[in-house]
């Protein structure tokens, strides 16, 4: 720890899945949890950042949780709001500026696929859907480097399991390989119970200067890196019309170099990590642009459960996106709660053995945008 | 019936060939669909519209499997008698490529890197009675 270093000293969370508060409600309910977390009060906030995709502007949220007159900015990223928040958190003490402040990512969706706003030929003529892209991109990796659709499935089944170890997701009931490869087909080759599903939820995350953590908590957990990218020409992205005849990197390769020289650390160095799970193929791909393996060899790491809880590298210990669903807006922080928890030694019945030291997460959204952060104990 | 199409200045209208309207960089040649001012690769301000190539391979593909949400959607969403779709990226030789409907929505018969060629195909009746029409790719054997 250097004193410059930044440390989250408080967690909070409002369960995922189908709530009857508001969305905003529920990121109420995060912030009070992560307050009593660092054994702090909200008037001991300096700043916040936060933000929903759909659930209202962040800020408002004040006026429940006490009008103190402190800096709170809105941040509206897609589904990199809360690393975008989390990044413009860290910097805030990084600079000097502030010595506490939280970082809040709530939503609240409709049922069903996200509902896309573009009522021009594109929308009208039925593509503008983020679920065929997904299909798409994963259609091409699988026979580009020969994946097949049982890693598909084995990705879902992992999830689910994970998910029944942990009181905080949504779909808590594990699922058998067969009952994920009978689901409905919706963008082939993916499955229905190949796809997270909108939901709700909220999470916030307090930091502070390294030197001053332990007067918070025994257990500070180092934001090491923190870096948001877009994308670049010749990414492959969801919703767009057109793509370059050329191929280049997308965000998701960017922001992973990024964070790393920004931890001055490696893939390697990595215990766990939590990846952005749209669909089962997506984390399938981002293992290997986050650079955690090689293209390819994935299907051998999951048919030998390398990415179990138990396994040498796992991944969505909370059962990712598939388990939890997805409210745009807290997502990102939701993995940054897990990786606190697991490296605190708190999380239950999925703990990672042998007292895990780093910890990633990674997000992807559209329009090509992708978050990541690193943490350390 | 009239036919009309879903929008104006995305495919030419009418024809018996008819082409998708982009834009191309005046600066770098990058070509775009649909048209679009600003170049995303050199950042230069200027485009001029161009019609693209009919003929293209296909790059990557999917099948809708389900009705999306209406609205946006303006074709048929009743779950009851809905037909799944294809949907996929055709790229055009030297151009770029694009995002499209395809009229197989078998995939047994879609297999990437396969000849593909634009067609038109009809999306929904308006309050008119006109029939909306929208741009699909077809295999070509």
């Amino acid at each position: 720890m250097s004193t410059d270093d930044v440390a989250i000293v408080g967690i909070g969370m409002h369960q995922f899945g189908r709530s009857d508060l508001s969305g905003m409600d529920q990121g109420v309910v995060a912030v009070r949890a992560a307050l009593a977390d660092a054994g702090v009060e909200w008037s001991d906030m300096q700043f916040a950042f936060g933000g929903s995709a759909a659930a209202g502007k962040a800020d408002t949220m004040v006026s429940k949780l006490g009008l103190t007159g402190l800096q709170f900015i809105n941040v509206s990223n897609g589904c990199a709001t809360g690393g975008s928040a989390l990044f413009s958190a860290y910097n805030s003490i990084k600079s000097g500026m502030f010595d506490l402040g939280i970082a809040i990512g709530f939503d609240k969706h409709e049922r069903g696929a996200f509902r896309v706003d573009n009522s021009t030929w594109y929308g009208k003529s039925g593509m503008a859907l983020t679920t065929q892209f997904f299909g798409m991109k994963i259609n091409r990796y699988m026979q580009q480097y020969d994946i097949s659709t049982e890693a598909l499935d084995r990705v879902s089944e992992k999830a689910f399991r994970n998910g029944s170890k942990n009181p905080m997701a949504w779909r808590k009931k594990p699922m058998s390989l067969a009952e994920i490869q009978e689901s409905r087909m919706l963008s082939y080759p993916l499955r229905q119970y190949h796809f997270c599903s909108p939901a709700e939820g909220g999470v916030a995350i307090i930091m502070c200067r390294a030197d001053k953590a332990k007067q918070y908590t025994d257990t500070p957990i180092y934001l090491k890196a923190a870096a948001v990218r877009s994308r670049r020409f010749g990414s492959f992205e969801v919703m767009a019309p057109h793509l370059a005849p050329e191929h280049g990197d997308g965000p998701t390769i960017d922001a992973s170099k990024a964070g790393f020289e920004m931890a001055g650390m490696g893939p390697e160095d990595m215990d766990l990590a939590q990846l952005q799970d749209t669909e089962s193929g997506a984390e399938i791909m981002h293992m290997a642009e986050n650079g955690f393996c090689e293209h390819g060899e994935q299907e051998r790491m999951l048919a030998h459960g390398e990415t179990e809880i138990g396994g040498r590298f796992p991944v969505n210990t909370d059962g990712g996106c598939l388990a939890n669903g997805e409210p745009v807006g807290a997502s990102g922080l939701r993995q940054v709660y897990e990786n606190v928890l697991q490296l605190q030694g708190r999380a239950g019945e999925r703990q990672v053995p042998n007292n895990p030291k780093t910890a990633y997460t990674h997000v992807y959204g559209a329009p090509g945008i992708s978050g990541v952060t690193i943490l350390a104990r | 019936m009239a036919q009309v199409p879903v929008e104006e200045g995305v495919f030419t209208w009418p024809s018996d060939e008819p082409r998708l309207i982009g834009s191309q960089c005046t600066e770098c040649d990058n070509v775009m669909f649909p048209t679009q001012s600003g170049c995303p690769k050199c950042s230069s301000s200027s485009t001029e519209q161009i019609e693209l190539a009919r003929k293209g391979t296909l790059w990557t593909w999917t099948i809708q499997g389900y009705p999306p949400k209406s609205p946006p959607y303006a074709g048929n969403d009743d779950p009851k008698t809905f037909e799944p779709f294809g949907v996929g990226y055709v790229e055009l030789p030297g151009q770029c490529k694009v995002e499209t409907r395809l009229t197989e929505n078998d995939p047994e018969k879609l297999s990437i890197d396969m000849e593909m060629e634009l067609t038109l195909v009809p999306l929904y009746t308006n309050d008119d009675g006109d029939e909306v029409m929208t741009f699909a790719f077809a295999p070509t054997t």
